[in-house]
């Protein structure tokens, strides 16, 4: 194809320009002093200061209340699901109502945060493993009716059956909607959100089955309390562990999760979550210290969403996180040579 | 589209081959010289004007010549200015001490002068003697989207808004875009962005308007000094090659390609660079990757949480029996 205006060099009428040797004339030194610079070599080089990377343009009360909404809905869901096999009802119930409710939010945020909002079927326009967002788009298309019917039964009292098979369905599917979201953010250029893939899943899930503990603390009559006691318990654990690890192998880019509103935020997290899981056992038989429990694995859930998300925004507007590890990543190839 | 093209890089395929176009004119791409880059923004303007991008503020940053700040929704090219207290290979800057008036000194009492980076000149006078830290060198770089053979925005795209051209280039549809903003941070190296007020995302797009009709972008048409070169990436690389050497020969041994690499964490790029410093201080990620290549090892890993979710809320419902 030479439809396209390409000049061979050596053509005709080419621009002197082009071949111009910058810095070739003047007297030969041995030592380049142009090595040595005025003032000594900064831990990092940066253009002005300025980010390397964009910043995500999602809006934070969207895009994080996405992620604890989503992670609410999933494991109310399952654990719904479970619940109404082992004999508590009201748990159920409460929890089916829950999931809808917040599968709710979580479409009205992912529609609201959208540039063109009237276009989000276009979300459905292809499938993509690539995407997570795809992936996520089509496991909504999958769950949202599941789950819609399940509430929808449960409070009409109407279509038993096809509320038990929305039902089992959003049950199974529930776990995937909480868990893809460790995908979803972690599959950019933000450092933090990057280099934290390994845990996130862990972190999001432990996350999520604590919110779906809280909500059933809150709904449930003493008697029924139980599974939601043990599953905001056990995710607050397992929430716990999956951050200090995350924390030890992060390096430099764990510090956003430490410093600043982010740091606070998942600081505000884990103490709601101690605090709940502390007040939630020692408080069993007493309903007011269990919806107070309740209210705090909510609490802590939030935090540690809004946190996770600012921290990473965080770390993408200071071009050190991007341009620190990059470097200790060229060093490291090169070191063995 | 990304995993495949993955693979489809192992055996050295072509991203417009391996994106499933049967036949297709080779993959073009652009060269940027930044040693021959004389900082007219002439193409800033030229890509401004022939792809119709509004207006996005006219501020003074004081950052050098360089009110652009970034590549963004309505910067597609943009031209970075950096000065350095350090010479450019073996060139002699001719900046000479001016010996203040003595009313000056005066004045000053005692206080030394100090430097303020652009020492008033002194015309030649056939005996240039040059005077130790008063060398200067300003480098200037057109940014551009590098068209990555794997292109993060286009691998997280939901929609297939982005897509890959017979050119082998990355491209939003603007018809389809819905504006989730995914392709933002997925980016390593700052690109693509939204337009506020449009809620769409845009980026360079290689002028593939002009390309389809065999004409050059209208950056690499306008620059007078051919910094910008377009044409087919296998013979630019060949160029940027031979002129890397040459400069090395001369002594600008500072001379480096910045995504010639194949091999590198986006398989090389189709716009690529030469530059005279480390790429971060063109405001570059000096080792970019693109991110969905841990993309598998992501959903694994979020396989494993679903089913350990899925596993343990069953579990706390059936262990505690009736409690």
């Amino acid at each position: 194809m030479n439809r396209t205006d390409v000049r061979l060099d050596g053509a005709p009428g080419l621009p002197a320009g082009r071949e111009a040797v910058v810095g070739s004339a003047g007297r030969w030194r041995r030592r380049q002093r142009g090595e040595r610079l005025m003032v000594p070599k900064a831990e990092f080089r940066s253009y002005y200061g300025l980010p390397v990377l964009n910043a995500p343009t999602w809006r934070a009360a969207d895009i994080a209340g996405y992620l604890f909404l989503g992670g609410l809905a999933g494991a109310s869901s399952t654990l719904g699901a479970a619940a109404e096999l082992a004999g508590r009802p009201r748990l159920a119930a409460g929890l089916k109502v829950g999931a809808a409710g917040a599968l709710g939010g979580s479409l009205y945020a992912l529609i609201h945060d959208l540039g063109r909002p009237e276009r989000f079927l276009n979300m459905l326009r292809v499938f993509k493993p690539s995407s997570p967002m795809s992936v996520g788009s089509w496991l909504l298309a999958g769950y949202g009716p599941l789950a819609g019917l399940a509430a929808g039964s449960q409070v009409t009292g109407l279509l038993p059956r096809l509320g038990r098979f929305g039902t089992a369905g959003a049950a199974l599917l529930g776990p995937a909607v909480a868990a893809y979201t460790a995908a979803l953010i972690a599959d950019t250029a933000v450092p933090t959100w990057h280099e934290a893939y390994r845990e996130l899943p862990a972190l999001f899930v432990g996350s999520a089955a604590a919110s779906a503990g809280g909500l059933g603390l809150l709904v449930a009559p003493a008697g029924e309390a139980g599974p939601a006691r043990r599953a905001a318990v056990l995710g607050t654990a397992v929430e716990l562990v999956a951050a200090r690890r995350m924390d030890r192998r992060l390096g430099l880019v764990a510090e956003p999760l430490r410093e600043g509103a982010g740091g606070w935020l998942l600081r505000a997290g884990r103490a709601f979550g101690i605090g709940g899981a502390v007040l939630a056992v020692a408080g069993r038989r007493s309903r007011t210290a269990t919806a107070l429990a309740g209210a705090a694995f909510l609490a802590g859930a939030v935090c540690t969403r809004f946190g996770f998300f600012t921290a990473g925004v965080a770390s993408a507007r200071d071009p050190m996180y991007t341009v620190t590890p990059q470097r200790e990543r060229l060093a490291e190839k090169e070191a063995p040579r | 589209m990304g995993l495949d093209l993955r693979v489809a890089a192992e055996h050295g395929l072509d991203p417009a081959t391996a994106s499933g176009y049967d036949t297709h004119p080779p993959r073009m791409g652009f060269f940027t010289d930044t040693s021959v880059c004389i900082g007219c923004k002439a193409c800033e303007v030229a890509c401004k004007e022939w792809n119709a991008i509004p207006e996005d503020g006219l501020t003074f940053t004081g950052m050098s010549y360089d009110n652009t700040v970034g590549l963004g929704a309505d910067t597609w090219r943009h031209v970075a200015f950096v000065e350095q207290p350090r010479r450019l290979g073996r060139q002699e800057t001719h900046l000479a001490d001016v010996e203040l008036p003595a009313a000056v000194t005066a004045q000053a009492a005692g206080r030394t002068a100090v430097s303020l980076g652009m020492p008033e000149s002194r015309p030649p006078d056939g005996h240039p003697h040059p005077v130790r830290d008063m060398e200067f060198r300003w480098l200037m770089s057109s940014d551009v989207c590098k068209h990555c053979t794997h292109a993060a925005c286009l691998d997280v795209c939901p929609t297939g808004s982005l897509f890959r051209t017979e050119f082998g280039t990355v491209v939003v549809q603007e018809d389809i875009c819905n504006g989730c903003g995914y392709c933002v941070p997925a980016c390593p190296y700052g690109v693509i962005d939204q337009r506020r007020d449009d809620g769409r995302v845009w980026k360079c797009t290689l002028c593939y308007d002009r390309l389809s009709v065999g004409q050059e972008p209208a950056c690499a048409k306008s620059c007078p000094t051919d910094s910008i070169q377009f044409g087919e990436l296998t013979e630019l690389r060949e160029r940027a090659e031979t002129r890397v050497r040459r400069l090395h020969d001369q002594g600008v041994a500072d001379a480096r390609l910045y995504g010639a690499d194949p091999g590198d964490g986006v398989g090389g790029t189709g716009a690529f660079f030469l530059l005279l410093d480390e790429p971060e201080v063109y405001g570059l990620p000096p080792d970019p990757v693109v991110t969905t290549r841990d993309l598998p090892a992501m959903w694994r890993r979020v396989a494993v949480a679903a089913a350990g979710l899925l596993v343990g809320l069953v579990g706390v419902t059936v262990i505690g029996g009736g409690r």
